[in-house]
């Protein structure tokens, strides 16, 4: 023991700050989920208000499985997540299977710096420019008026909002995403397409035999990674975009936490609903690495 | 090698395709440019046209009289500097003994960081944290909370790792400390990944403006990205402590105004940083 700290005091000394943040902003606060077992509702009182609530046992967690809030913020989390990994999910990959078939290698270039640009824009941003495009003055429902058509305000829109979230998603970050599949492409070997051009294969041949196969192991673990997040939902996105009129599909846990915890002041049962999603997440994430081991990916951890 | 007729068919309609994409992608920024510089009556009656006539920067000049908008920025700048350089700095010092091999805590310090990525304690939790510590509505707000991301850390971990260790070796050998081989041998070496992690922390810092909307109620220390988020949400536009001598300009114009000055310092550094960035996602895309 002794020893320990006379050999390697220097790199204690260096762990420290970053060990201090770690506990200080990591785990006290996983400590002060407690309250989502104790009636802390008070303003004030600090941290000793919080040590000094009653303890309540499941009680918040009861009224939050029974109230009507649960299902619809279940629902939306799942439909939203589910569309994501139908749309979000492929549509990188296809966009880099294609940037693959460019052969001018400077157009290549200039299309990946254009579609990497959205990724860099706050939320904020997106939301705005979506806003103007989609309001009642833009492009679209110019468009429309054009064609006779009423103006339809989309971002207040229960029929469409889901699209507008998809696809400004899409638009953010698809280019973005195709940077690792580009990356496992470029690692394929030459001499594969060469023999199968000697064999007739035509491009898309190529492309479905050669090329999609050798990027299934990283496909696999952006697979997984997004799996492990089909709880946690795009808080940033969703709140910048949404607003009471489309709560209906768009309200999801955190934009419900956040309402009613921080602006509602009911911190033990937002906190009891955190928990839930907090386990539920850790379970899902050792899940599917267990799945993608048997499966004989390398898993995550 | 000849080409087919097939063959040539899909590269039209692939560079077409590609072509399109780019325009979805630039055509949101550059209707909005326009736009915003359109005179009212320019901007109501053409809602499709995508270059003003006629140049009216209305929107423009009442937002550079607006002072919000310097002090919002000076902020933003602060907490991406500040942030940035006190995060690498932090975020090193961790990494470095967490890849020694030899060092006993390595396990137990790894296993401490990276289930942070699995597990936390969330918003409710975080904000009565902040909030006892009397953060709230402090610039520290903004920098001490966001400190170590653990995938970067993780990243810095395992680029450490790759340096031979004989060069370490070598320099112990000549009596360098730890803190001397990581300041003159290890940092050096790891430029590459240095460089990423500074260049995802400084967007991070400059695009995050949800730790304003929880902890700061004070408008003056807003960072731009919110008070934009509010100018974009609210009806609130003209809250902006312009020269009140000026005649204000219609919202919109405003809103557009704002959405450009608050685009075009990162689209101006972009290009020089895009080569870091796809670099950092390679690295971050290894292994954790």
């Amino acid at each position: 023991m002794k020893k320990f700290f006379r050999k390697y005091w220097l790199l204690n000394l260096m762990v420290l700050p970053g060990l201090a943040y770690f506990i200080l902003f990591k785990y006290v606060p996983m400590y002060g989920l407690i309250i989502a077992f104790k009636n802390y509702n008070g303003a004030a009182g600090g941290l000793k208000g919080i040590l000094d609530a009653d303890f309540i046992g499941l009680t918040y967690f009861k009224i939050f499985f029974r109230s009507e809030q649960f299902s619809r913020l279940l629902r939306n989390t799942l439909i939203l997540s589910g569309l994501r990994l139908l749309f979000c999910f492929p549509a990188p990959i296809l966009l880099a299977l294609l940037l693959n078939e460019i052969t001018n290698q400077k157009f290549k270039k200039s299309v990946q710096t254009i579609t990497y640009i959205p990724y860099f824009l706050s939320w904020v941003v997106v939301a705005g420019l979506l806003r103007i495009l989609v309001g009642t003055e833009g492009p679209l429902n110019g468009l429309r008026a054009q064609y006779g058509l009423a103006p339809v305000y989309y971002m207040a829109s229960v029929k469409h909002f889901r699209a507008l979230l998809i696809i400004s998603e899409i638009w953010k970050t698809v280019g973005y995403g195709t940077i690792v599949y580009l990356a496992a492409i470029s690692g394929v070997d030459m001499q594969q397409y060469e023999a199968a051009e000697l064999d007739g294969a035509n491009r898309f041949q190529k492309m479905f035999y050669i090329t999609l196969p050798s990027i299934s192991e990283i496909v696999a673990i952006m697979l997984i990674l997004q799996m492990g997040k089909i709880l946690s939902d795009n808080f940033e996105q969703i709140y910048t975009m949404y607003s009471d009129s489309v709560y209906e599909v768009a309200d999801v846990f955190e934009t419900y936490i956040y309402r009613t915890g921080i602006v509602g002041s009911k911190f033990s049962y937002t906190s009891a609903i955190t928990l839930c999603k907090s386990v539920v997440s850790l379970f899902l994430i050792l899940l599917t690495n267990k799945a993608a081991k048997k499966l004989g990916s390398e898993g995550l951890f | 090698m000849k080409k087919s007729r097939g063959e040539i068919t899909f590269q039209i309609i692939n560079t077409v395709f590609m072509v399109l994409v780019c325009a979805a992608m630039l055509y949101p920024m550059l209707y909005v440019l326009g736009h915003s510089l359109m005179g009212d009556a320019e901007r109501a009656l053409n809602p499709l046209r995508l270059f003003p006539h006629k140049l009216d920067a209305t929107g423009y000049k009442y937002i550079f009289t607006a002072k919000n908008i310097w002090r919002s920025y000076g902020i933003t700048l602060f907490r991406t500097v500040a942030g940035t350089l006190i995060t690498l700095a932090i975020s090193t010092l961790l990494a470095y003994p967490l890849s020694r091999r030899d060092y006993p805590l390595r396990k137990v310090l790894t296993f401490v960081v990276t289930f942070t990525m699995w597990f936390s304690g969330g918003m409710i939790a975080n904000f009565l944290l902040i909030r006892s510590l009397g953060l709230t509505n402090s610039y520290w707000v903004y920098i001490f909370p966001h400190l170590i991301d653990p995938f970067h850390l993780i990243i810095l971990r395992n680029f450490f790792m790759q340096i031979p260790e004989s060069l370490e070796d070598s320099a112990r050998i000549d009596g360098a400390n730890d803190f001397v081989i990581l300041t003159r041998i290890t940092l050096p070496l790891s430029k590459a990944a240095i460089a990423t992690i500074a260049l995802f922390t400084a967007v991070f810092h400059w695009n995050t403006w949800w730790d304003a909307m929880l902890y700061v109620s004070k408008r003056e220390l807003w960072p731009v990205q919110y008070l934009l988020q509010q100018i974009i949400a609210s009806a609130n536009v003209f809250d902006l402590s312009a020269n009140s001598n000026m005649v204000r300009p219609p919202a919109e114009a405003i809103r557009m105004a704002c959405i450009i000055v608050v685009t075009i310092p990162i689209l101006c550094v972009y290009p020089f940083v895009q080569k870091y960035f796809v670099k950092g996602v390679m690295i971050g895309s290894v292994k954790g």
